[in-house]
């Protein structure tokens, strides 16, 4: 007898396996194509997130399938933390699922086939769900695979594009030295346990250098993956190349199958008790690292697409803070801590997996109204797609972490983890976490300035191009696509008592603690974490105060049979306002890439050209360019040094026929004396 | 009483091994380092009558008539027939000059009697203490392959090396069995006449032996 819960998981990725089956043979019906590949897509994530719900409140359950090598059957399993992100990654391929019908049709209009996107979306999805439930390492290496091949084939779906394929081949080999890395960490684990099953693994005695090795390894695999700095260069690329519906999957559940390789491999097989203090501080610093410079690069980007990606860079940031407090409080012998730290992560998780898929969606939509991703060219389409600008606005309340929405929670459980550094005895720690806990703080008060910055640009103002001024907003698909991630936002912001319970049986697999007692919400109202003396939230309350004062303004402004006015935009006594006057996306962020210039060094080009006369100006000329620093600073000399290093080899391998003579001499004589020592 | 005298004799053979390695090392005209290395052919005929005196291998008798044939007049008298075809008699073109090339060749030497430290304390052979020497000599002869531009002190050189292997063998071992040396003896004696082939193709084709002209010519 089957576990439901994992039928359940497993009819989902059957569904989405038969969908990339099924594609090609019907290539020859685009409509149908589409409408199938889609919607199976939707189901899975249905069944997905219902297995996740499942899961959750039951016990872990084990299948083996004779599927793969003979000596190697696919060991799946669903335990919580399968089902925690089993159920994030359902959330948001449902809504993609629905928004892929509408947004397909645009695909098809244009490219006049979806023949890859329709074998690999759903390749896609069946990988992220593999990984999630493989419970050995072969399979889940297997499915990791699958997920990053899937992926790049998604990237370069516009290969016509010569920065569509260079951004594909970056992205390749990132992941393949990401996989490799964690190939690493798992043959680690193997030489300790002899077996590729997780049960094998976790019960394997590790010595301290192995169990570094693992983590180091892990650390930087799944890093990569995740878009940590300074391992995210391939990240803003790829995913603002890829189409809007598979950057949502990409950003919103991809980076987060990352971070469940992470808490999977380091918190499940290598185990709490292996952690040495420093874990936690290098997870905490590189979550700080990429949670300011991911929002920093966004505020500088105009490409819409771009903006959202490094804003993913900071997303990532935020949830390794969280898990780097829960390592660090879980290696000092605090579990209690550790367990809300990593529920804060693990709702920043899915917080961002609802409100990242939803802005792409949104870019996806204003991007086919406008043809164009450069925020330059759009301004005023709240008035063309109003139903795509309230669900952006949604989406971006709930990223700058303002109540009553779902980001507002997970930032606050992450302060509030870090507010209780004074239990640390390690004053190297202590002293770093409030440091991290200020990027923290700075962070979201830029991520605010950003999405500021992209709404107004994008929906509010005068429309900066014919393209914008005449959009026309999408259809019932997408718009369909969008409202479910909106409403779950607001849910998860309401009632993060009903959530937080639910999720708790994560932490409690992974820390063998409960938050029951000192941490458990007092009620469906209050979320108390810690003790109410010093820190609540009812998030209840504060939606209902919100809308009663946004009635009362109502009231005031249009209560009592007041008449309407309508009249021209005021313009300060200027007789004529064009577009052009208006804040650029460029310009809203001038004073802050004037105040962080020293993080961004811009290069500027200026010139002016003169015309017959030294007085007679042609034309004059100011350009600034802000490239990615870690690009430019690491990655270049990087290559340039391997460059260099290759000239020198390539060139010995051109001497005569004295030097070969004199390598052997000289490795006979080094082998001779390395013998005798 | 005669074993320790032997013994002291095969020391002698073996220092006279090394002075020649140095010698061919020093020369600077084609023919004096063929006079050498058909000294050194000599040498190793005589030690191979040393050790055959003191071991009693009877076959040894008959490898150092062997190489003493071979060795001291047949290669040298191959070797010195293509020079005089050739009219490659000039001077030997060290790619090092001659006082850091003997620098080298001392170092190795240390180095190599400091190799054979290890394997001297194992050895129960009479004959151990050449073993360090022996090394040394392959070790110089590869040097001069180094050193040198003209094909044919290249091919010296590689000769020089057999002849210090064989050294090795004599010194370590008591000498190979029979077959083997006869194979070893007849390849050699088979390379000789090819290298000689060679030559005449080298030097029809390039115009020169030396290797720099041939690499820069075959590069074109």
């Amino acid at each position: 007898m089957i576990d439901s819960a994992l039928f359940l998981a497993i009819c989902a990725m059957s569904t989405s396996l038969f969908a990339s089956l099924l594609s090609p043979c019907i290539g020859r019906f685009p409509a149908l194509q589409r409408l199938s590949v889609s919607l199976l897509l939707a189901v899975s994530g249905a069944l997905a997130m219902a297995a996740g719900l499942f899961g959750l409140n039951s016990s872990e359950a084990v299948i083996t399938l004779p599927i793969g090598l003979p000596w190697l059957p696919m060991h799946l399993h669903l335990d919580a933390l399968s089902a925690f992100f089993m159920l994030t990654i359902g959330v948001l391929l449902l809504p993609v699922g629905i928004y892929s019908v509408g947004y397909l049709k645009e695909i098809v209009a244009k490219n006049g086939s979806i023949q890859q996107m329709g074998l690999f979306l759903p390749l896609f999805a069946l990988g992220m769900q593999g990984v999630v439930l493989a419970d050995d390492a072969y399979t889940f290496m297997v499915f990791w695979e699958i997920m990053s091949l899937a992926s790049y084939f998604l990237v370069t779906f516009e290969h016509e594009d010569e920065a569509t394929r260079k951004a594909g081949f970056l992205y390749l080999l990132m992941a393949h030295l990401a996989g490799l890395l964690i190939l690493g960490a798992f043959s680690v684990l193997y030489a300790a346990a002899g077996d590729f099953s997780f049960v094998a693994m976790r019960n394997a005695e590790l010595s301290p250098g192995m169990a570094t090795a693992a983590f180091l390894l892990a650390a930087f695999g799944f890093g990569m993956k995740a878009g940590v700095v300074p391992l995210h260069v391939w990240l803003p690329d790829a995913h603002s190349a890829a189409p809007s519906n598979a950057s949502a999957l990409m950003s919103g559940i991809m980076l987060k199958v990352a971070i469940f390789g992470f808490i999977r491999l380091i918190w499940d097989l290598v185990g709490m008790h292996e952690f040495v203090w420093w874990w936690g501080a290098l997870v905490l610093a590189a979550g700080s690292s990429s949670a300011i410079t991911g929002i920093l690069m966004a505020l500088q980007q105009h490409d819409l697409k771009r903006l959202l990606a490094y804003s993913s860079v900071e997303n990532v940031g935020i949830i390794l803070i969280g898990l780097g407090l829960a390592m660090t409080f879980a290696a000092s012998g605090h579990p209690l801590i550790a367990v809300l730290g990593m529920i804060a992560a693990l709702y920043h998780t899915i917080n961002h997996a609802l409100f990242k898929g939803m802005l792409f969606m949104g870019a996806g939509a204003v991007m086919h109204a406008t043809g164009s991703r450069d925020m330059e060219s759009m301004g005023g389409l709240i008035h063309r797609m109003p139903v795509t600008a309230v669900f952006v606005l949604i989406a971006c309340i709930s990223i700058s972490g303002l109540p009553p929405f779902n980001g507002f929670v997970s930032e606050w459980l992450t302060f509030q983890t870090a507010l209780l550094t004074p239990h640390l005895e390690n004053t190297l720690l202590a002293a770093l976490i409030p440091f991290s806990a200020s990027m923290l703080a700075l962070a979201g008060a830029l991520a605010a300035v950003c999405f500021v910055k992209l709404f107004g640009i994008v929906f509010q103002g005068q429309a900066r191009s014919t393209a914008a001024a005449e959009a026309h907003e999408v259809d019932g698909w997408m718009k369909a696509g969008m409202a479910i991630p909106a409403l779950f936002c607001l849910l998860l912001g309401v009632l993060p008592t009903l959530f937080i319970p639910l999720i708790e049986s994560v932490p409690q697999m992974l820390i063998h603690t409960s938050l029951s007692g000192s941490v458990q919400p007092e009620n469906w109202l209050w979320l108390t974490p810690v003790n109410a003396d010093r820190a609540s939230y009812a998030a209840p309350m504060m939606l209902f105060g919100m809308l009663i004062f946004a009635a009362l303004i109502y009231w005031r402004l249009h209560g009592r049979g007041k008449r309407i006015l309508r009249g021209p935009v005021w313009s300060c006594g200027h007789a004529q306002l064009n577009p052009r006057m208006q804040y650029t996306s460029t310009s809203f962020s001038q004073p802050l890439k004037r105040i962080f210039s020293g993080a961004y060094l811009p290069e500027v080009h200026e010139g002016t050209r003169y015309g017959t006369h030294p007085l007679v100006v042609r034309t004059v000329v100011y350009a600034v360019y802000i490239g990615d620093l870690f690009y430019r600073r690491l990655y270049l000399p990087i290559g340039r040094i391997t460059q260099i290093i290759a000239d020198r080899v390539a060139h010995e391998h051109e001497r005569g026929m004295h030097a070969y003579l004199a390598y052997i001499f000289s490795t006979i004589l080094l082998l001779l004396l390395w013998v005798v020592q | 009483m005669g074993d320790v005298m032997l013994q002291e004799a095969i020391s002698v053979a073996a220092s006279l091994m090394l002075l020649i390695s140095f010698a061919l090392l020093a020369q600077h005209r084609l023919l004096s380092v063929l006079h050498w290395f058909a000294a050194q052919g000599v040498v190793l005929a005589l030690t191979t009558l040393l050790v055959a005196v003191i071991s009693g291998h009877n076959e040894l008798y008959f490898s150092a008539l062997m190489t003493l044939l071979l060795k001291g007049a047949l290669l040298p008298w191959l070797l010195w027939r293509i020079i005089r075809k050739m009219h490659v008699h000039r001077e030997v073109e060290p790619l090092v000059n001659m006082p850091v090339t003997m620098f080298i060749a001392l170092t190795l030497v240390l180095v190599c009697f400091y190799v054979a430290l290890p394997i001297e304390r194992m050895s129960q052979l009479v004959t151990h203490n050449t073993l360090a020497i022996a090394m040394a000599t392959v070790f110089l002869s590869m040097l001069m392959m180094i050193t040198r531009k003209k094909a044919i002190t290249q091919v010296i050189g590689f000769l020089s090396i057999e002849n210090a292997l064989f050294f090795t063998a004599i010194g370590a071992t008591h000498g190979m069995p029979m077959i083997v040396e006869l194979g070893v003896a007849f390849d050699v004696l088979i390379a000789a006449i090819i290298f000689g082939l060679f030559f005449t193709h080298m030097r029809s084709t390039f115009d020169s032996l030396d290797l720099d002209v041939i690499q820069e010519k075959s590069k074109r």
